[in-house]
């Protein structure tokens, strides 16, 4: 191999397109649920990488390491050699992606990626403007109920209150609070 | 000597092996587990001195170093191997205590060790490769251990969390080999060492390409806020031990690339404000999203996301204290989270879940355990004179030192980060340990071989704390030595730009500007 500068790294276009298109693909099919979709647009994306990688070696050139081709005409053979790897990882890797969709499939029916439960629940609360039912003071009471016996005096009286409340009153008549 | 920086990856895989043959035989697993990490850590703490006299290097097979692979290991990378590997060794005899525990009722899983081991090893070659791709290598390596762990037992949750985790953090190895590419056109190395002395003589605008590009690479790892959706949804489902090797290792290796890479290769720190902003961003998005949590374990999921922003924000500092404090707090983020997440593995075997609407009455029926909560909850808050208080207290002194207008806002985000913190994890403490459980407590027992590793770990931080004033003084220098990145540099490439080995001149190996 000669000094760096004097090497041609300018790339073909092919394959920049190539590339190009192999990663837009593979980006489209990764924003779908299915996961088999998800697989495909993987493959792809990681292809559209490896061409990349290629590009990165500059011009193609004669077989590396037999000796057969001057030294300045010879391709890289590093960015080739990062390449094998980069493909039996993702080999490896999509085989384990094709056991869970597999699985997935047994335990569901079906291979798409569902919401996480306990996500959607915290937002469903949040979206009620609901507290937490274990929030409690030191007397047992939870908060909702607090809320709910609490004279406010500027809005005239209890049952004003207990309208206005978001969370639902626990009590009314027996309501200590709520005695004149 | 230089054999010594392979040992924390050689010996886990060996070790792997082993345990595969001895699929059938979960004794002879342990002991051959136990042995590899036992030595693994002494290689890793021999490494800690030996780094005192300069980086320890090694030319995997005898090739010269930008021409092979070099393996090198300096003040930061001996510290983060020597704390990942105590964890890494906790952890694992927390889970030799939970199979004899649970032997009646779990199957044994003969994959279980081997994959740990891999784990290991991925881990600890992300942190001594120093060559761009050997770090991919090392991330792929500890992925895919990853994937089989975060999906063990194929249970409906476990796959739904297991399929996000994985899908994401492919992209996100796609995005890192897309920049290796990039660098690699951009100056024809991979060697981290070489890359410190090319980088520099490109253009500006592709060095800034190619800083954002490895950034949002790492950022995905180590979930940085715009970037770390994926970690609270994944992490809960896994068990007990999993998920604190992963919330204590996996993120951290993230934390480790970006200061490598940011400290080494772009030394100018022209993204220090969206750093900032970034941490700023994540410090406060994570607690806000911990509090609002009802599970412990996804409290402390998102506490660990919010905690990263502490560690990105101490690089943004791009000043020797701040990353000096950076390197303290992420080894006490690493004991302490993994500490938690165990304890946490024992709540869970007490009381039976891990919902704190369910849980309560733990404090009096496990006055131990509550103790054992406590400790790690208070470093985590960063309550003095735990590691956690010393790692933020440099961080400020950090930041109040170059006293910009965003060091002020980021010192006020990072108090108000520690606040809510103390909120969460005391919310947790309250729900869990004080309030009357709402239904009875089954009838469990905590061995204590599950609360000896999670003991061991909550005392190595406290340990820690003990000796703040001397590990300062260890970041201090590595952080000087990352700062200085000579010398780095030159203990990979010594006086004539090559490594020890074999290729016998300068004019074979793509040397040409020197």
């Amino acid at each position: 191999m000669t000094p760096d500068v004097t090497v041609d790294i300018s790339p073909s276009l092919a394959l920049v397109l190539l590339a190009a298109v192999l990663v837009g693909t593979g980006v489209y099919l990764l924003l779908e649920r299915s996961l088999t979709r998800i697989i495909v647009g993987i493959a792809l994306l990681s292809n559209g990488v490896n061409m990349l990688l290629l590009v990165s070696g500059g011009r193609a050139g004669g077989a590396p390491l037999l000796g057969e081709t001057d030294p300045a005409e010879m391709s890289d053979p590093l960015p080739q050699a990062m390449i094998l790897t980069a493909i039996v990882i993702t080999l490896g890797m999509m085989a384990f992606l094709l056991a869970m969709a597999y699985r997935s499939w047994q335990l569901n029916g079906h291979d798409e990626v569902q919401d996480d439960l306990e996500d959607r629940r915290i937002a469903r609360r949040a979206a009620r403007d609901e507290l937490s039912p274990r929030a409690e003071d030191d007397a047992g009471t939870s908060l909702a109920e607090d809320a709910a016996r609490t004279r406010d005096e500027t809005e005239g009286g209890p049952q004003v209150h207990a309208e206005a409340s978001h969370h639902p009153a626990a009590l009314s008549e027996t309501d200590e609070g709520a005695k004149p | 000597m230089s054999w010594l920086v392979a040992v924390p990856v050689v010996l886990p895989l060996i070790g792997t092996g082993l345990t595969l043959v001895l699929a059938r035989r979960p004794k002879a697993q342990a002991v051959v587990s136990l042995t590899v990490l036992s030595l693994v850590l002494t290689a890793a703490v021999a490494l800690l001195v030996r780094v005192e006299d300069g980086p320890v290097v090694m030319d995997v097979g005898g090739w010269a170093a930008p021409v092979g692979i070099a393996l090198v290991a300096d003040r930061l990378s001996a510290l983060m191997l020597v704390i990942s590997v105590t964890v890494t060794l906790g952890v694992l005899v927390y889970s030799l205590a939970q199979g004899l525990a649970d032997r009646a009722r779990a199957a044994p899983l003969a994959i279980y060790h081997p994959t740990f081991l891999v784990l290991s090893a991925g881990v600890s070659n992300a942190f001594i490769s120093g060559d761009l791709f050997n770090i991919y290598v090392g991330f792929e390596v500890l992925l895919a251990a990853s994937f089989v762990l975060i999906t063990l037992g194929g249970t409906r949750d476990r796959i739904r969390a297991g399929t996000i985790y994985v899908v994401v953090s492919l992209v996100g190895s796609l995005i890192f080999l897309i920049a290796i590419a990039l660098v690699y056109a951009a100056t024809g190395t991979l060697n981290l060492a070489q890359l410190a002395l090319r980088l520099p003589e490109i253009d500006p605008g592709t060095q800034l390409v190619l800083q954002v590009l490895l950034l949002v690479a790492f950022g995905i790892k180590a979930a940085v806020f715009p970037l770390s959706a994926w970690l609270p949804d994944s992490y809960p489902t896994a068990p007990a031990p999993v998920t604190a090797v992963f919330a204590g290792l996996l993120t951290k290796v993230g934390v480790y690339a970006i200061i490598r890479t940011q400290v080494l290769l772009f030394p100018d720190g022209r993204l220090d404000e969206v750093l900032m902003v970034v941490a700023l961003a994540t410090m406060l998005v994570g607690i806000l999203g911990a509090v609002a949590q009802d599970d412990i374990k996804r409290l402390l999921s998102f506490t660990l996301v919010s905690h990263i922003g502490f560690m990105v924000w101490g690089v943004a500092t791009s000043s020797q204290a701040g990353l000096s404090a950076a390197i303290f707090y992420t080894a006490h983020h690493i004991t302490v989270q993994t500490g938690l997440f165990l304890v946490v593995g024992l709540i869970e075997r007490r009381g039976g879940t891990t919902s704190l609407v369910r849980l309560g009455s733990l404090g009096r029926a496990a006055p131990a355990l509550a103790a054992l909560y406590f400790v790690p909850a208070m470093t985590l808050a960063g309550i003095p004179p735990s590691t956690g208080f010393l790692g933020k207290a440099g961080l400020i002194t950090a930041a109040a030192e170059s006293g910009t207008g965003w060091s002020y806002t980021l010192i006020a985000g990072g108090l108000l980060t520690s606040l809510l913190t103390l909120y969460a994890v005391g919310r947790a403490w309250n729900m869990a340990f004080w309030q009357e459980a709402p239904e009875e407590l089954p009838r469990a027992s905590t061995p204590a071989g599950l609360v000896g590793p999670a003991a061991a770990l909550v005392a190595f931080s406290l340990a820690l704390a003990i000796g703040g004033g001397k590990l300062y003084d260890y970041t201090d220098s590595a952080a000087a030595d990352l700062r200085d990145r000579m010398p780095y540099i030159v203990a990979v490439l010594p006086d004539d730009g090559r490594g020890t080995g074999q290729s016998e001149s300068a004019s074979q190996g793509g040397e040409g500007d020197g």
